[in-house]
């Protein structure tokens, strides 16, 4: 008499000590291989009493079924715990490939440039070494004329060979010269450029710095568009919240002109000058100035950064310190 | 400038307080930088009367004194002043208040106290407890009907404002345009000071006369003669209202031509007509060698483009900026010159840059262009002023060479315009009532326009949009509506380098780089450290001595920064910088080159996981170059050996795009990198992206991997120690049926022959229409190992 219970009990219980491939390979050798003792049964089985054969002989290979359908589990079980190793410590530092990052310059720089590519505007740069002519004298800043003292200028050495007087460009308002001698309205135009001011660097000053500088001109642009677009850009740069003024100001190349101050954790700030292009612009590029009329503006682009990230010292930005730098990995 | 508003209020009305005029002032463009109160805050100090005296129980020389203060009860304090009495109308400080300690003299907080067992609630104050002056023998006794509880700062001291004017407003330099603001800004008028007196029968002309010989540099000089003056010291409205302005008073003459200045935005002078050789005045440029000793004491070695006054013999005064010691007024003088002239500003700036420290209050106001017009009206003021406080005659008529007379243009703008730039209409009454309260001179000619004038203390109303802005800062641009841009969006300019610049930034960003940006001023030992010696643009003026020119490479600055970084990096260090660079152009604009230099060194990271830290080399950059490459579709092509004085020869090469040099790549010489302070090494990749630009393609269509299966060999070469394996790997890909190459192992010693190397290439064989047979790729590898036998020598090497 067979009791193949039994049998089952004690070849699960061996099967649960198989801990690894060998282990199972001899298991499957001691009960279903060839001499195996199950194998054995089955083979018992004719020799049994007719009665008892079928019954057995049922029994017998419902038992190697499971038996095999035990070892395949367990052999799934074992693969799955040892591929996969034992357990790790998760809270180890981990392999991190380079993150770098972009300077806080470039960050803002693009990201006020993005604002104006949304509102339509082109995106061109000029010279950094200027002619004396398009830094002042066509922007209606004559030698001699007091608005000169509003850039204190770095000069270029004259070379002796009679050529025009050079200088580094002191703000990027040139440009909307340059830009009119090659294009005709309707012009919406941004110049990002470095301009550079002989004086004393302190925490709010430094003697190069990053401007933007706008043009547009169309038929009949009046204070209202210059308001509605540069009230557009601090709401999208400082968020739909911000509360602005315009103040009267005085830019030789505008008129009337005008300052653009934000209310900044409690106190006004200036942001931006702008005004209406002078009418003497516009003539000078060949336009009528009854018919096209426009805005310019300009402003510093270390100035909005030292708001947006919180920087006390303008002089962070060109000492390029790496504790610095990586403040900004991540930073859009 | 300083405006004290006590002063301001003789002229113009207004009903807001101190912070709103100041407010309105800077809206309209006259800023108000601060707000100064003489005498300090007095913050809980007001006026009181004492209303009852009584003896300290406790103290014979202190004594009580109940102080009506305007409340609803009276305060008791205790006061050891003697002059003390019952009636008096006092300063009465109550507890809280900041005072100066009278032993101490620092501000203290006043507290509730208690003297010699008598509780005191305030403190009946001295002028040196208010910080008035050094007073402290007793109290200080009002003389003021204001009702008690007024907050002391009204009755005594006074308010300044200081505002910083813009270049275009003189007339912001005077209190009367100041007024003229608030006149415009209130809807109010103006009271003129008076600028009428009597004249005597004698004739101006017959006692002096005025000779400009530099009609450029003096538009315009004006003299007045007062005959009998008395000199002294001026009455004290006088004397408080400089004080007040910051000026010092000196004597009634004197402070008459400061007050004038301080009222209209004009400098005037005052010589004592006796000292004048022959009574007259020469407007002339400085002779050789002329000396002049100023008011000051300074001893000036005058330039012959020096403008003085003169008189028939010598320079008395140095033009606009200072008169001279020796016609100065004394308290002898009886009969003096009154100069009101006009003073061209370059002339001006550039003997005041060459003779003073900053300059004077008469300097100030000249170089910012005053109209020749404005010296009448402040010289006939003047003139009725001393006449006034120092007595006298003045003689008849002015002596007026005007040689540079302006005449001011009429200005025509229409409602039209006025629409077109503000963007709204404002009424007819309401520009004019604008323009009038500013002093302008304005008609209107209907339907349509106004014609108005630029009055003589303003020379900035020229063109029609100058009197848009009049009309548009009165009404506040806050005022004025907002509208979004309308129109078409014009088609936008492609800068392909700037592009370019972009996506460098964004590629060596993502390999884990650092952006820097550095100064573009550098000096010639710098320079020549980082191996450049190309011609740079000189600066006159340099911030720093030391770096007098603009950068012709990005290496010094690159390399110092660098250098000042290693201590900081734990670990690799990756910087890079996009920027312009400057080479010199006779007589023209230089060149500005658009430049990338990216520097790396250091070890690579070591972590807990056992990486070890390697030291970055050669290959790092190349690598960073690389994927450069990759990430801008670009493949550079090495050429090994860089023609560069910083670069090491044996591990540098120069990089080109399609034959054309872009940049370099290698390892920087220890010589070079210590003398710009780097430590170890250094490696630099540098291209001109100017350059660059013109080599990029447009994006080739991308290619459809094969759906065929690729047959992958090993080809193992024997060549000479000095082949290019970059060479061979360009020959293997050369054929057609060659997929990838890719070297994997390098080889040198005993088992192949002394002077050979041997280079392991996997080669990926695959065609894009059909699976390659072994004959196929049999014949393909024949070939290429007959290519590399005859070009390079090279022999399969047995494995």
């Amino acid at each position: 008499m067979v009791d193949l219970e039994a049998l089952e009990a004690e070849a699960l219980a061996s099967l649960a000590e198989a801990d690894d491939e060998p282990a199972l390979e001899s298991w499957r050798v001691e009960w279903l291989g060839r001499r195996g003792r199950l194998t054995a049964v089955l083979r018992g089985v004719r020799d049994l009493p007719a009665e008892e054969r079928p019954r057995v002989g049922a029994g017998a290979n419902r038992l190697k079924g499971s038996l095999e359908e035990a070892v395949s589990s367990r052999r799934t079980v074992l693969m799955a715990s040892s591929a996969d190793g034992p357990a790790i410590d998760v809270t180890l530092p981990g392999r991190r490939p380079p993150l770098g990052s972009l300077h806080p310059v470039t960050l803002t720089r693009r990201m006020m440039e993005r604002t104006f590519r949304d509102m339509g505007f082109d995106v061109v740069e000029g010279p950094d070494v200027e002619l004396e002519e398009y830094n002042f004298d066509r922007l209606r800043i004559p030698a001699g004329h007091p608005a000169r003292d509003m850039w204190d200028t770095m000069w270029v050495t004259d070379d002796g060979s009679g050529g025009p007087r050079q200088l580094l460009r002191t703000h990027t308002s040139p440009m909307q010269i340059r830009y009119l001698e090659r294009r005709k309205p309707p012009i919406r135009v941004i110049v990002p450029g470095t301009c550079y001011r002989y004086e004393a660097t302190d925490a709010t000053h430094e003697w190069m710095l990053t401007q933007i500088e706008g043009l547009v001109i169309d038929e009949d642009l009046s204070f209202a568009h210059l308001k509605g677009t540069l009230e557009a850009f601090v709401r999208r740069v400082f968020g739909a919240d911000i509360e602005t003024r315009f103040r009267c100001d005085y830019f030789p190349f505008v008129e009337p002109g005008a300052e653009l101050g934000v209310r900044w954790q409690g106190d006004w700030l200036e942001v931006l000058g702008c005004g209406m292009v002078h009418p003497e612009i516009i003539e000078d590029a060949g336009l009528d100035p009854e018919r096209y009329t426009g805005f310019a503006f300009g402003m510093g682009v270390e100035r909005v950064a030292m708001l947006r990230y919180g920087v006390r010292d303008i002089r962070h930005f060109y000492r390029n310190d790496i504790r610095f730098l990586r403040e900004f990995e991540g930073r859009r | 400038m300083d405006v004290p508003l006590k002063w301001l209020a003789q002229y113009v009305d207004w009903d807001f307080s101190v912070e709103e005029l100041a407010h309105r002032l800077s809206m309209a463009g006259a800023e108000v930088e601060s707000i100064k109160r003489s005498g300090g805050d007095w913050e809980h100090v007001v006026v009181g009367r004492v209303a009852a005296v009584e003896q300290h129980p406790n103290a014979d020389r202190l004594r009580l004194a109940t102080v009506d203060y305007g409340a609803d009860e009276l305060l008791q304090v205790v006061c050891g002043a003697p002059n003390l009495a019952q009636g008096q109308t006092i300063a009465f400080a109550q507890v809280g208040a900041q005072l100066i300690d009278p032993a101490s003299r620092q501000p203290r907080k006043l507290r509730k106290g208690k003297i010699r067992g008598v509780t005191s609630l305030g403190m009946v104050c001295s002028e040196r407890e208010l910080g008035l002056s050094d007073e402290h023998e007793g109290i200080l006794e009002l003389s003021t009907d204001a009702a008690l509880g007024t907050p002391l700062s009204d009755v005594l001291g006074d308010v300044v404002l200081d505002i910083k004017p813009t270049p275009n407003r003189p007339d912001h330099f005077s209190i009367l345009g100041i007024a003229r603001e608030v006149a415009a800004l209130t809807g109010g008028a103006v009271n003129e000071p008076p600028a009428s007196y009597p004249e005597s029968d004698v004739v101006a002309d017959e006692r002096t006369s005025v000779e400009i010989e530099d009609a450029e540099g003096c538009p315009r000089y004006t003299a007045i003669v007062i005959d009998g003056v008395t000199v002294g010291p001026s009455p004290q409205w006088m004397q408080d209202a400089l004080s007040s302005a910051g000026m010092r008073p000196i004597n009634n003459i004197v402070d008459v031509t400061n007050y004038v200045m301080l009222e209209w935005g004009q400098p005037l002078h005052a010589f004592d007509h006796h000292i004048l050789r022959e009574g007259r005045i020469v407007v002339r440029r400085a002779r050789a060698s002329e000396h002049l000793e100023l008011l000051d004491g300074s001893e000036l070695k005058l330039q012959p483009d020096d403008l003085v006054i003169a008189d028939a013999e010598r320079a008395v005064a140095l033009a606009g900026i200072m008169g001279g010691a020796e016609s100065e007024i004394s308290d002898s003088t009886t009969t003096i010159l009154l100069e009101t002239a006009n003073f061209q500003e370059a002339s001006i700036r550039r003997s005041r840059a060459r003779h003073t420290e900053g300059g004077t209050e008469a300097s100030r106001r000249f170089e910012k262009s005053l109209n020749p017009e404005l010296a009448e009206l402040a010289a006939r003021r003047a003139a009725a002023l001393i006449i006034e406080t120092a007595g006298g005659t003045a003689l008849a008529g002015i002596v007026d060479t005007y040689p540079g007379q302006v005449h001011p243009p009429q200005v025509v703008v229409t409602q039209r315009r006025i629409e077109q730039i503000l963007g709204v209409q404002p009424s007819v009454e309401r520009v004019r009532g604008i323009l009038s309260g500013l002093g302008i001179s304005n008609r209107w000619l209907p339907p349509d326009r106004y014609a108005v004038t630029c009055p003589p203390w303003r020379s900035d109303i020229m063109v029609p949009d100058d009197v848009v802005e009049e009309i548009g800062r009165i009404e506040g641009y806050d005022n004025l509506p907002s509208a979004p841009l309308p129109g078409a969006v014009p088609d936008p300019e492609i800068d392909a380098e700037r592009d370019l610049g972009e996506r460098i930034r964004d590629v060596l960003s993502g390999l884990g780089l650092r952006e820097i940006i550095t100064y573009v001023a550098v000096g010639q030992d710098e320079l020549e450290a980082a191996g450049d010696d190309s011609a740079s643009v000189q600066l006159q003026n340099p911030m720093n001595a030391a770096r007098d020119r603009m950068r012709t490479s990005l290496r010094p600055w690159g390399m110092q920064t660098f250098a000042s970084n290693q201590r900081q990096a734990r670990g690799p260090l990756g910087l890079y910088e996009v920027g312009k660079t400057f080479k010199a152009r006779r007589g023209q604009q230089p060149t500005e080159e658009r430049m990338l230099l990216a520097l790396i060194g250091g070890e690579s990271e070591t972590s807990v996981h056992g990486d070890h830290g390697r030291v970055l080399d050669f290959y790092d950059v190349k690598g960073v170059m690389e994927q450069l490459g990759a990430g801008l579709e670009v493949e550079f092509g090495l050429t090994p050996n860089a023609e560069d004085a910083a670069l090491v020869a044996g591990q540098s090469a120069n990089i080109s795009v399609r034959g054309q040099q872009v940049g370099v790549l290698g390892r920087v010489s220890a010589l070079h990198a210590s003398r710009l302070g780097v430590e170890g090494d250094v490696f630099a990749l540098e291209l001109s992206i100017t350059a660059l630009t013109p080599l990029l393609r447009e994006s080739a269509d991308v290619t459809s991997p094969s759906v065929y299966p690729a047959a992958v060999e090993d080809l193992a070469l024997i060549v000479d120690a000095s082949t290019v394996s970059g060479d061979l790997a360009s020959a293997i890909a050369g054929n057609g049926l060659v997929e990838a190459v890719e070297l994997f192992d390098i080889y040198t010693g005993d088992q192949i022959p002394a002077g050979s190397k041997s280079l392991a290439f996997r080669v990926y064989y695959r065609s894009p229409d059909r699976t390659l047979t072994d004959r196929d790729v049999e014949k393909a590898r024949r070939g290429i190992v007959r290519r590399l036998e005859s070009q390079f020598g090279a022999t399969l090497r047995d494995s």
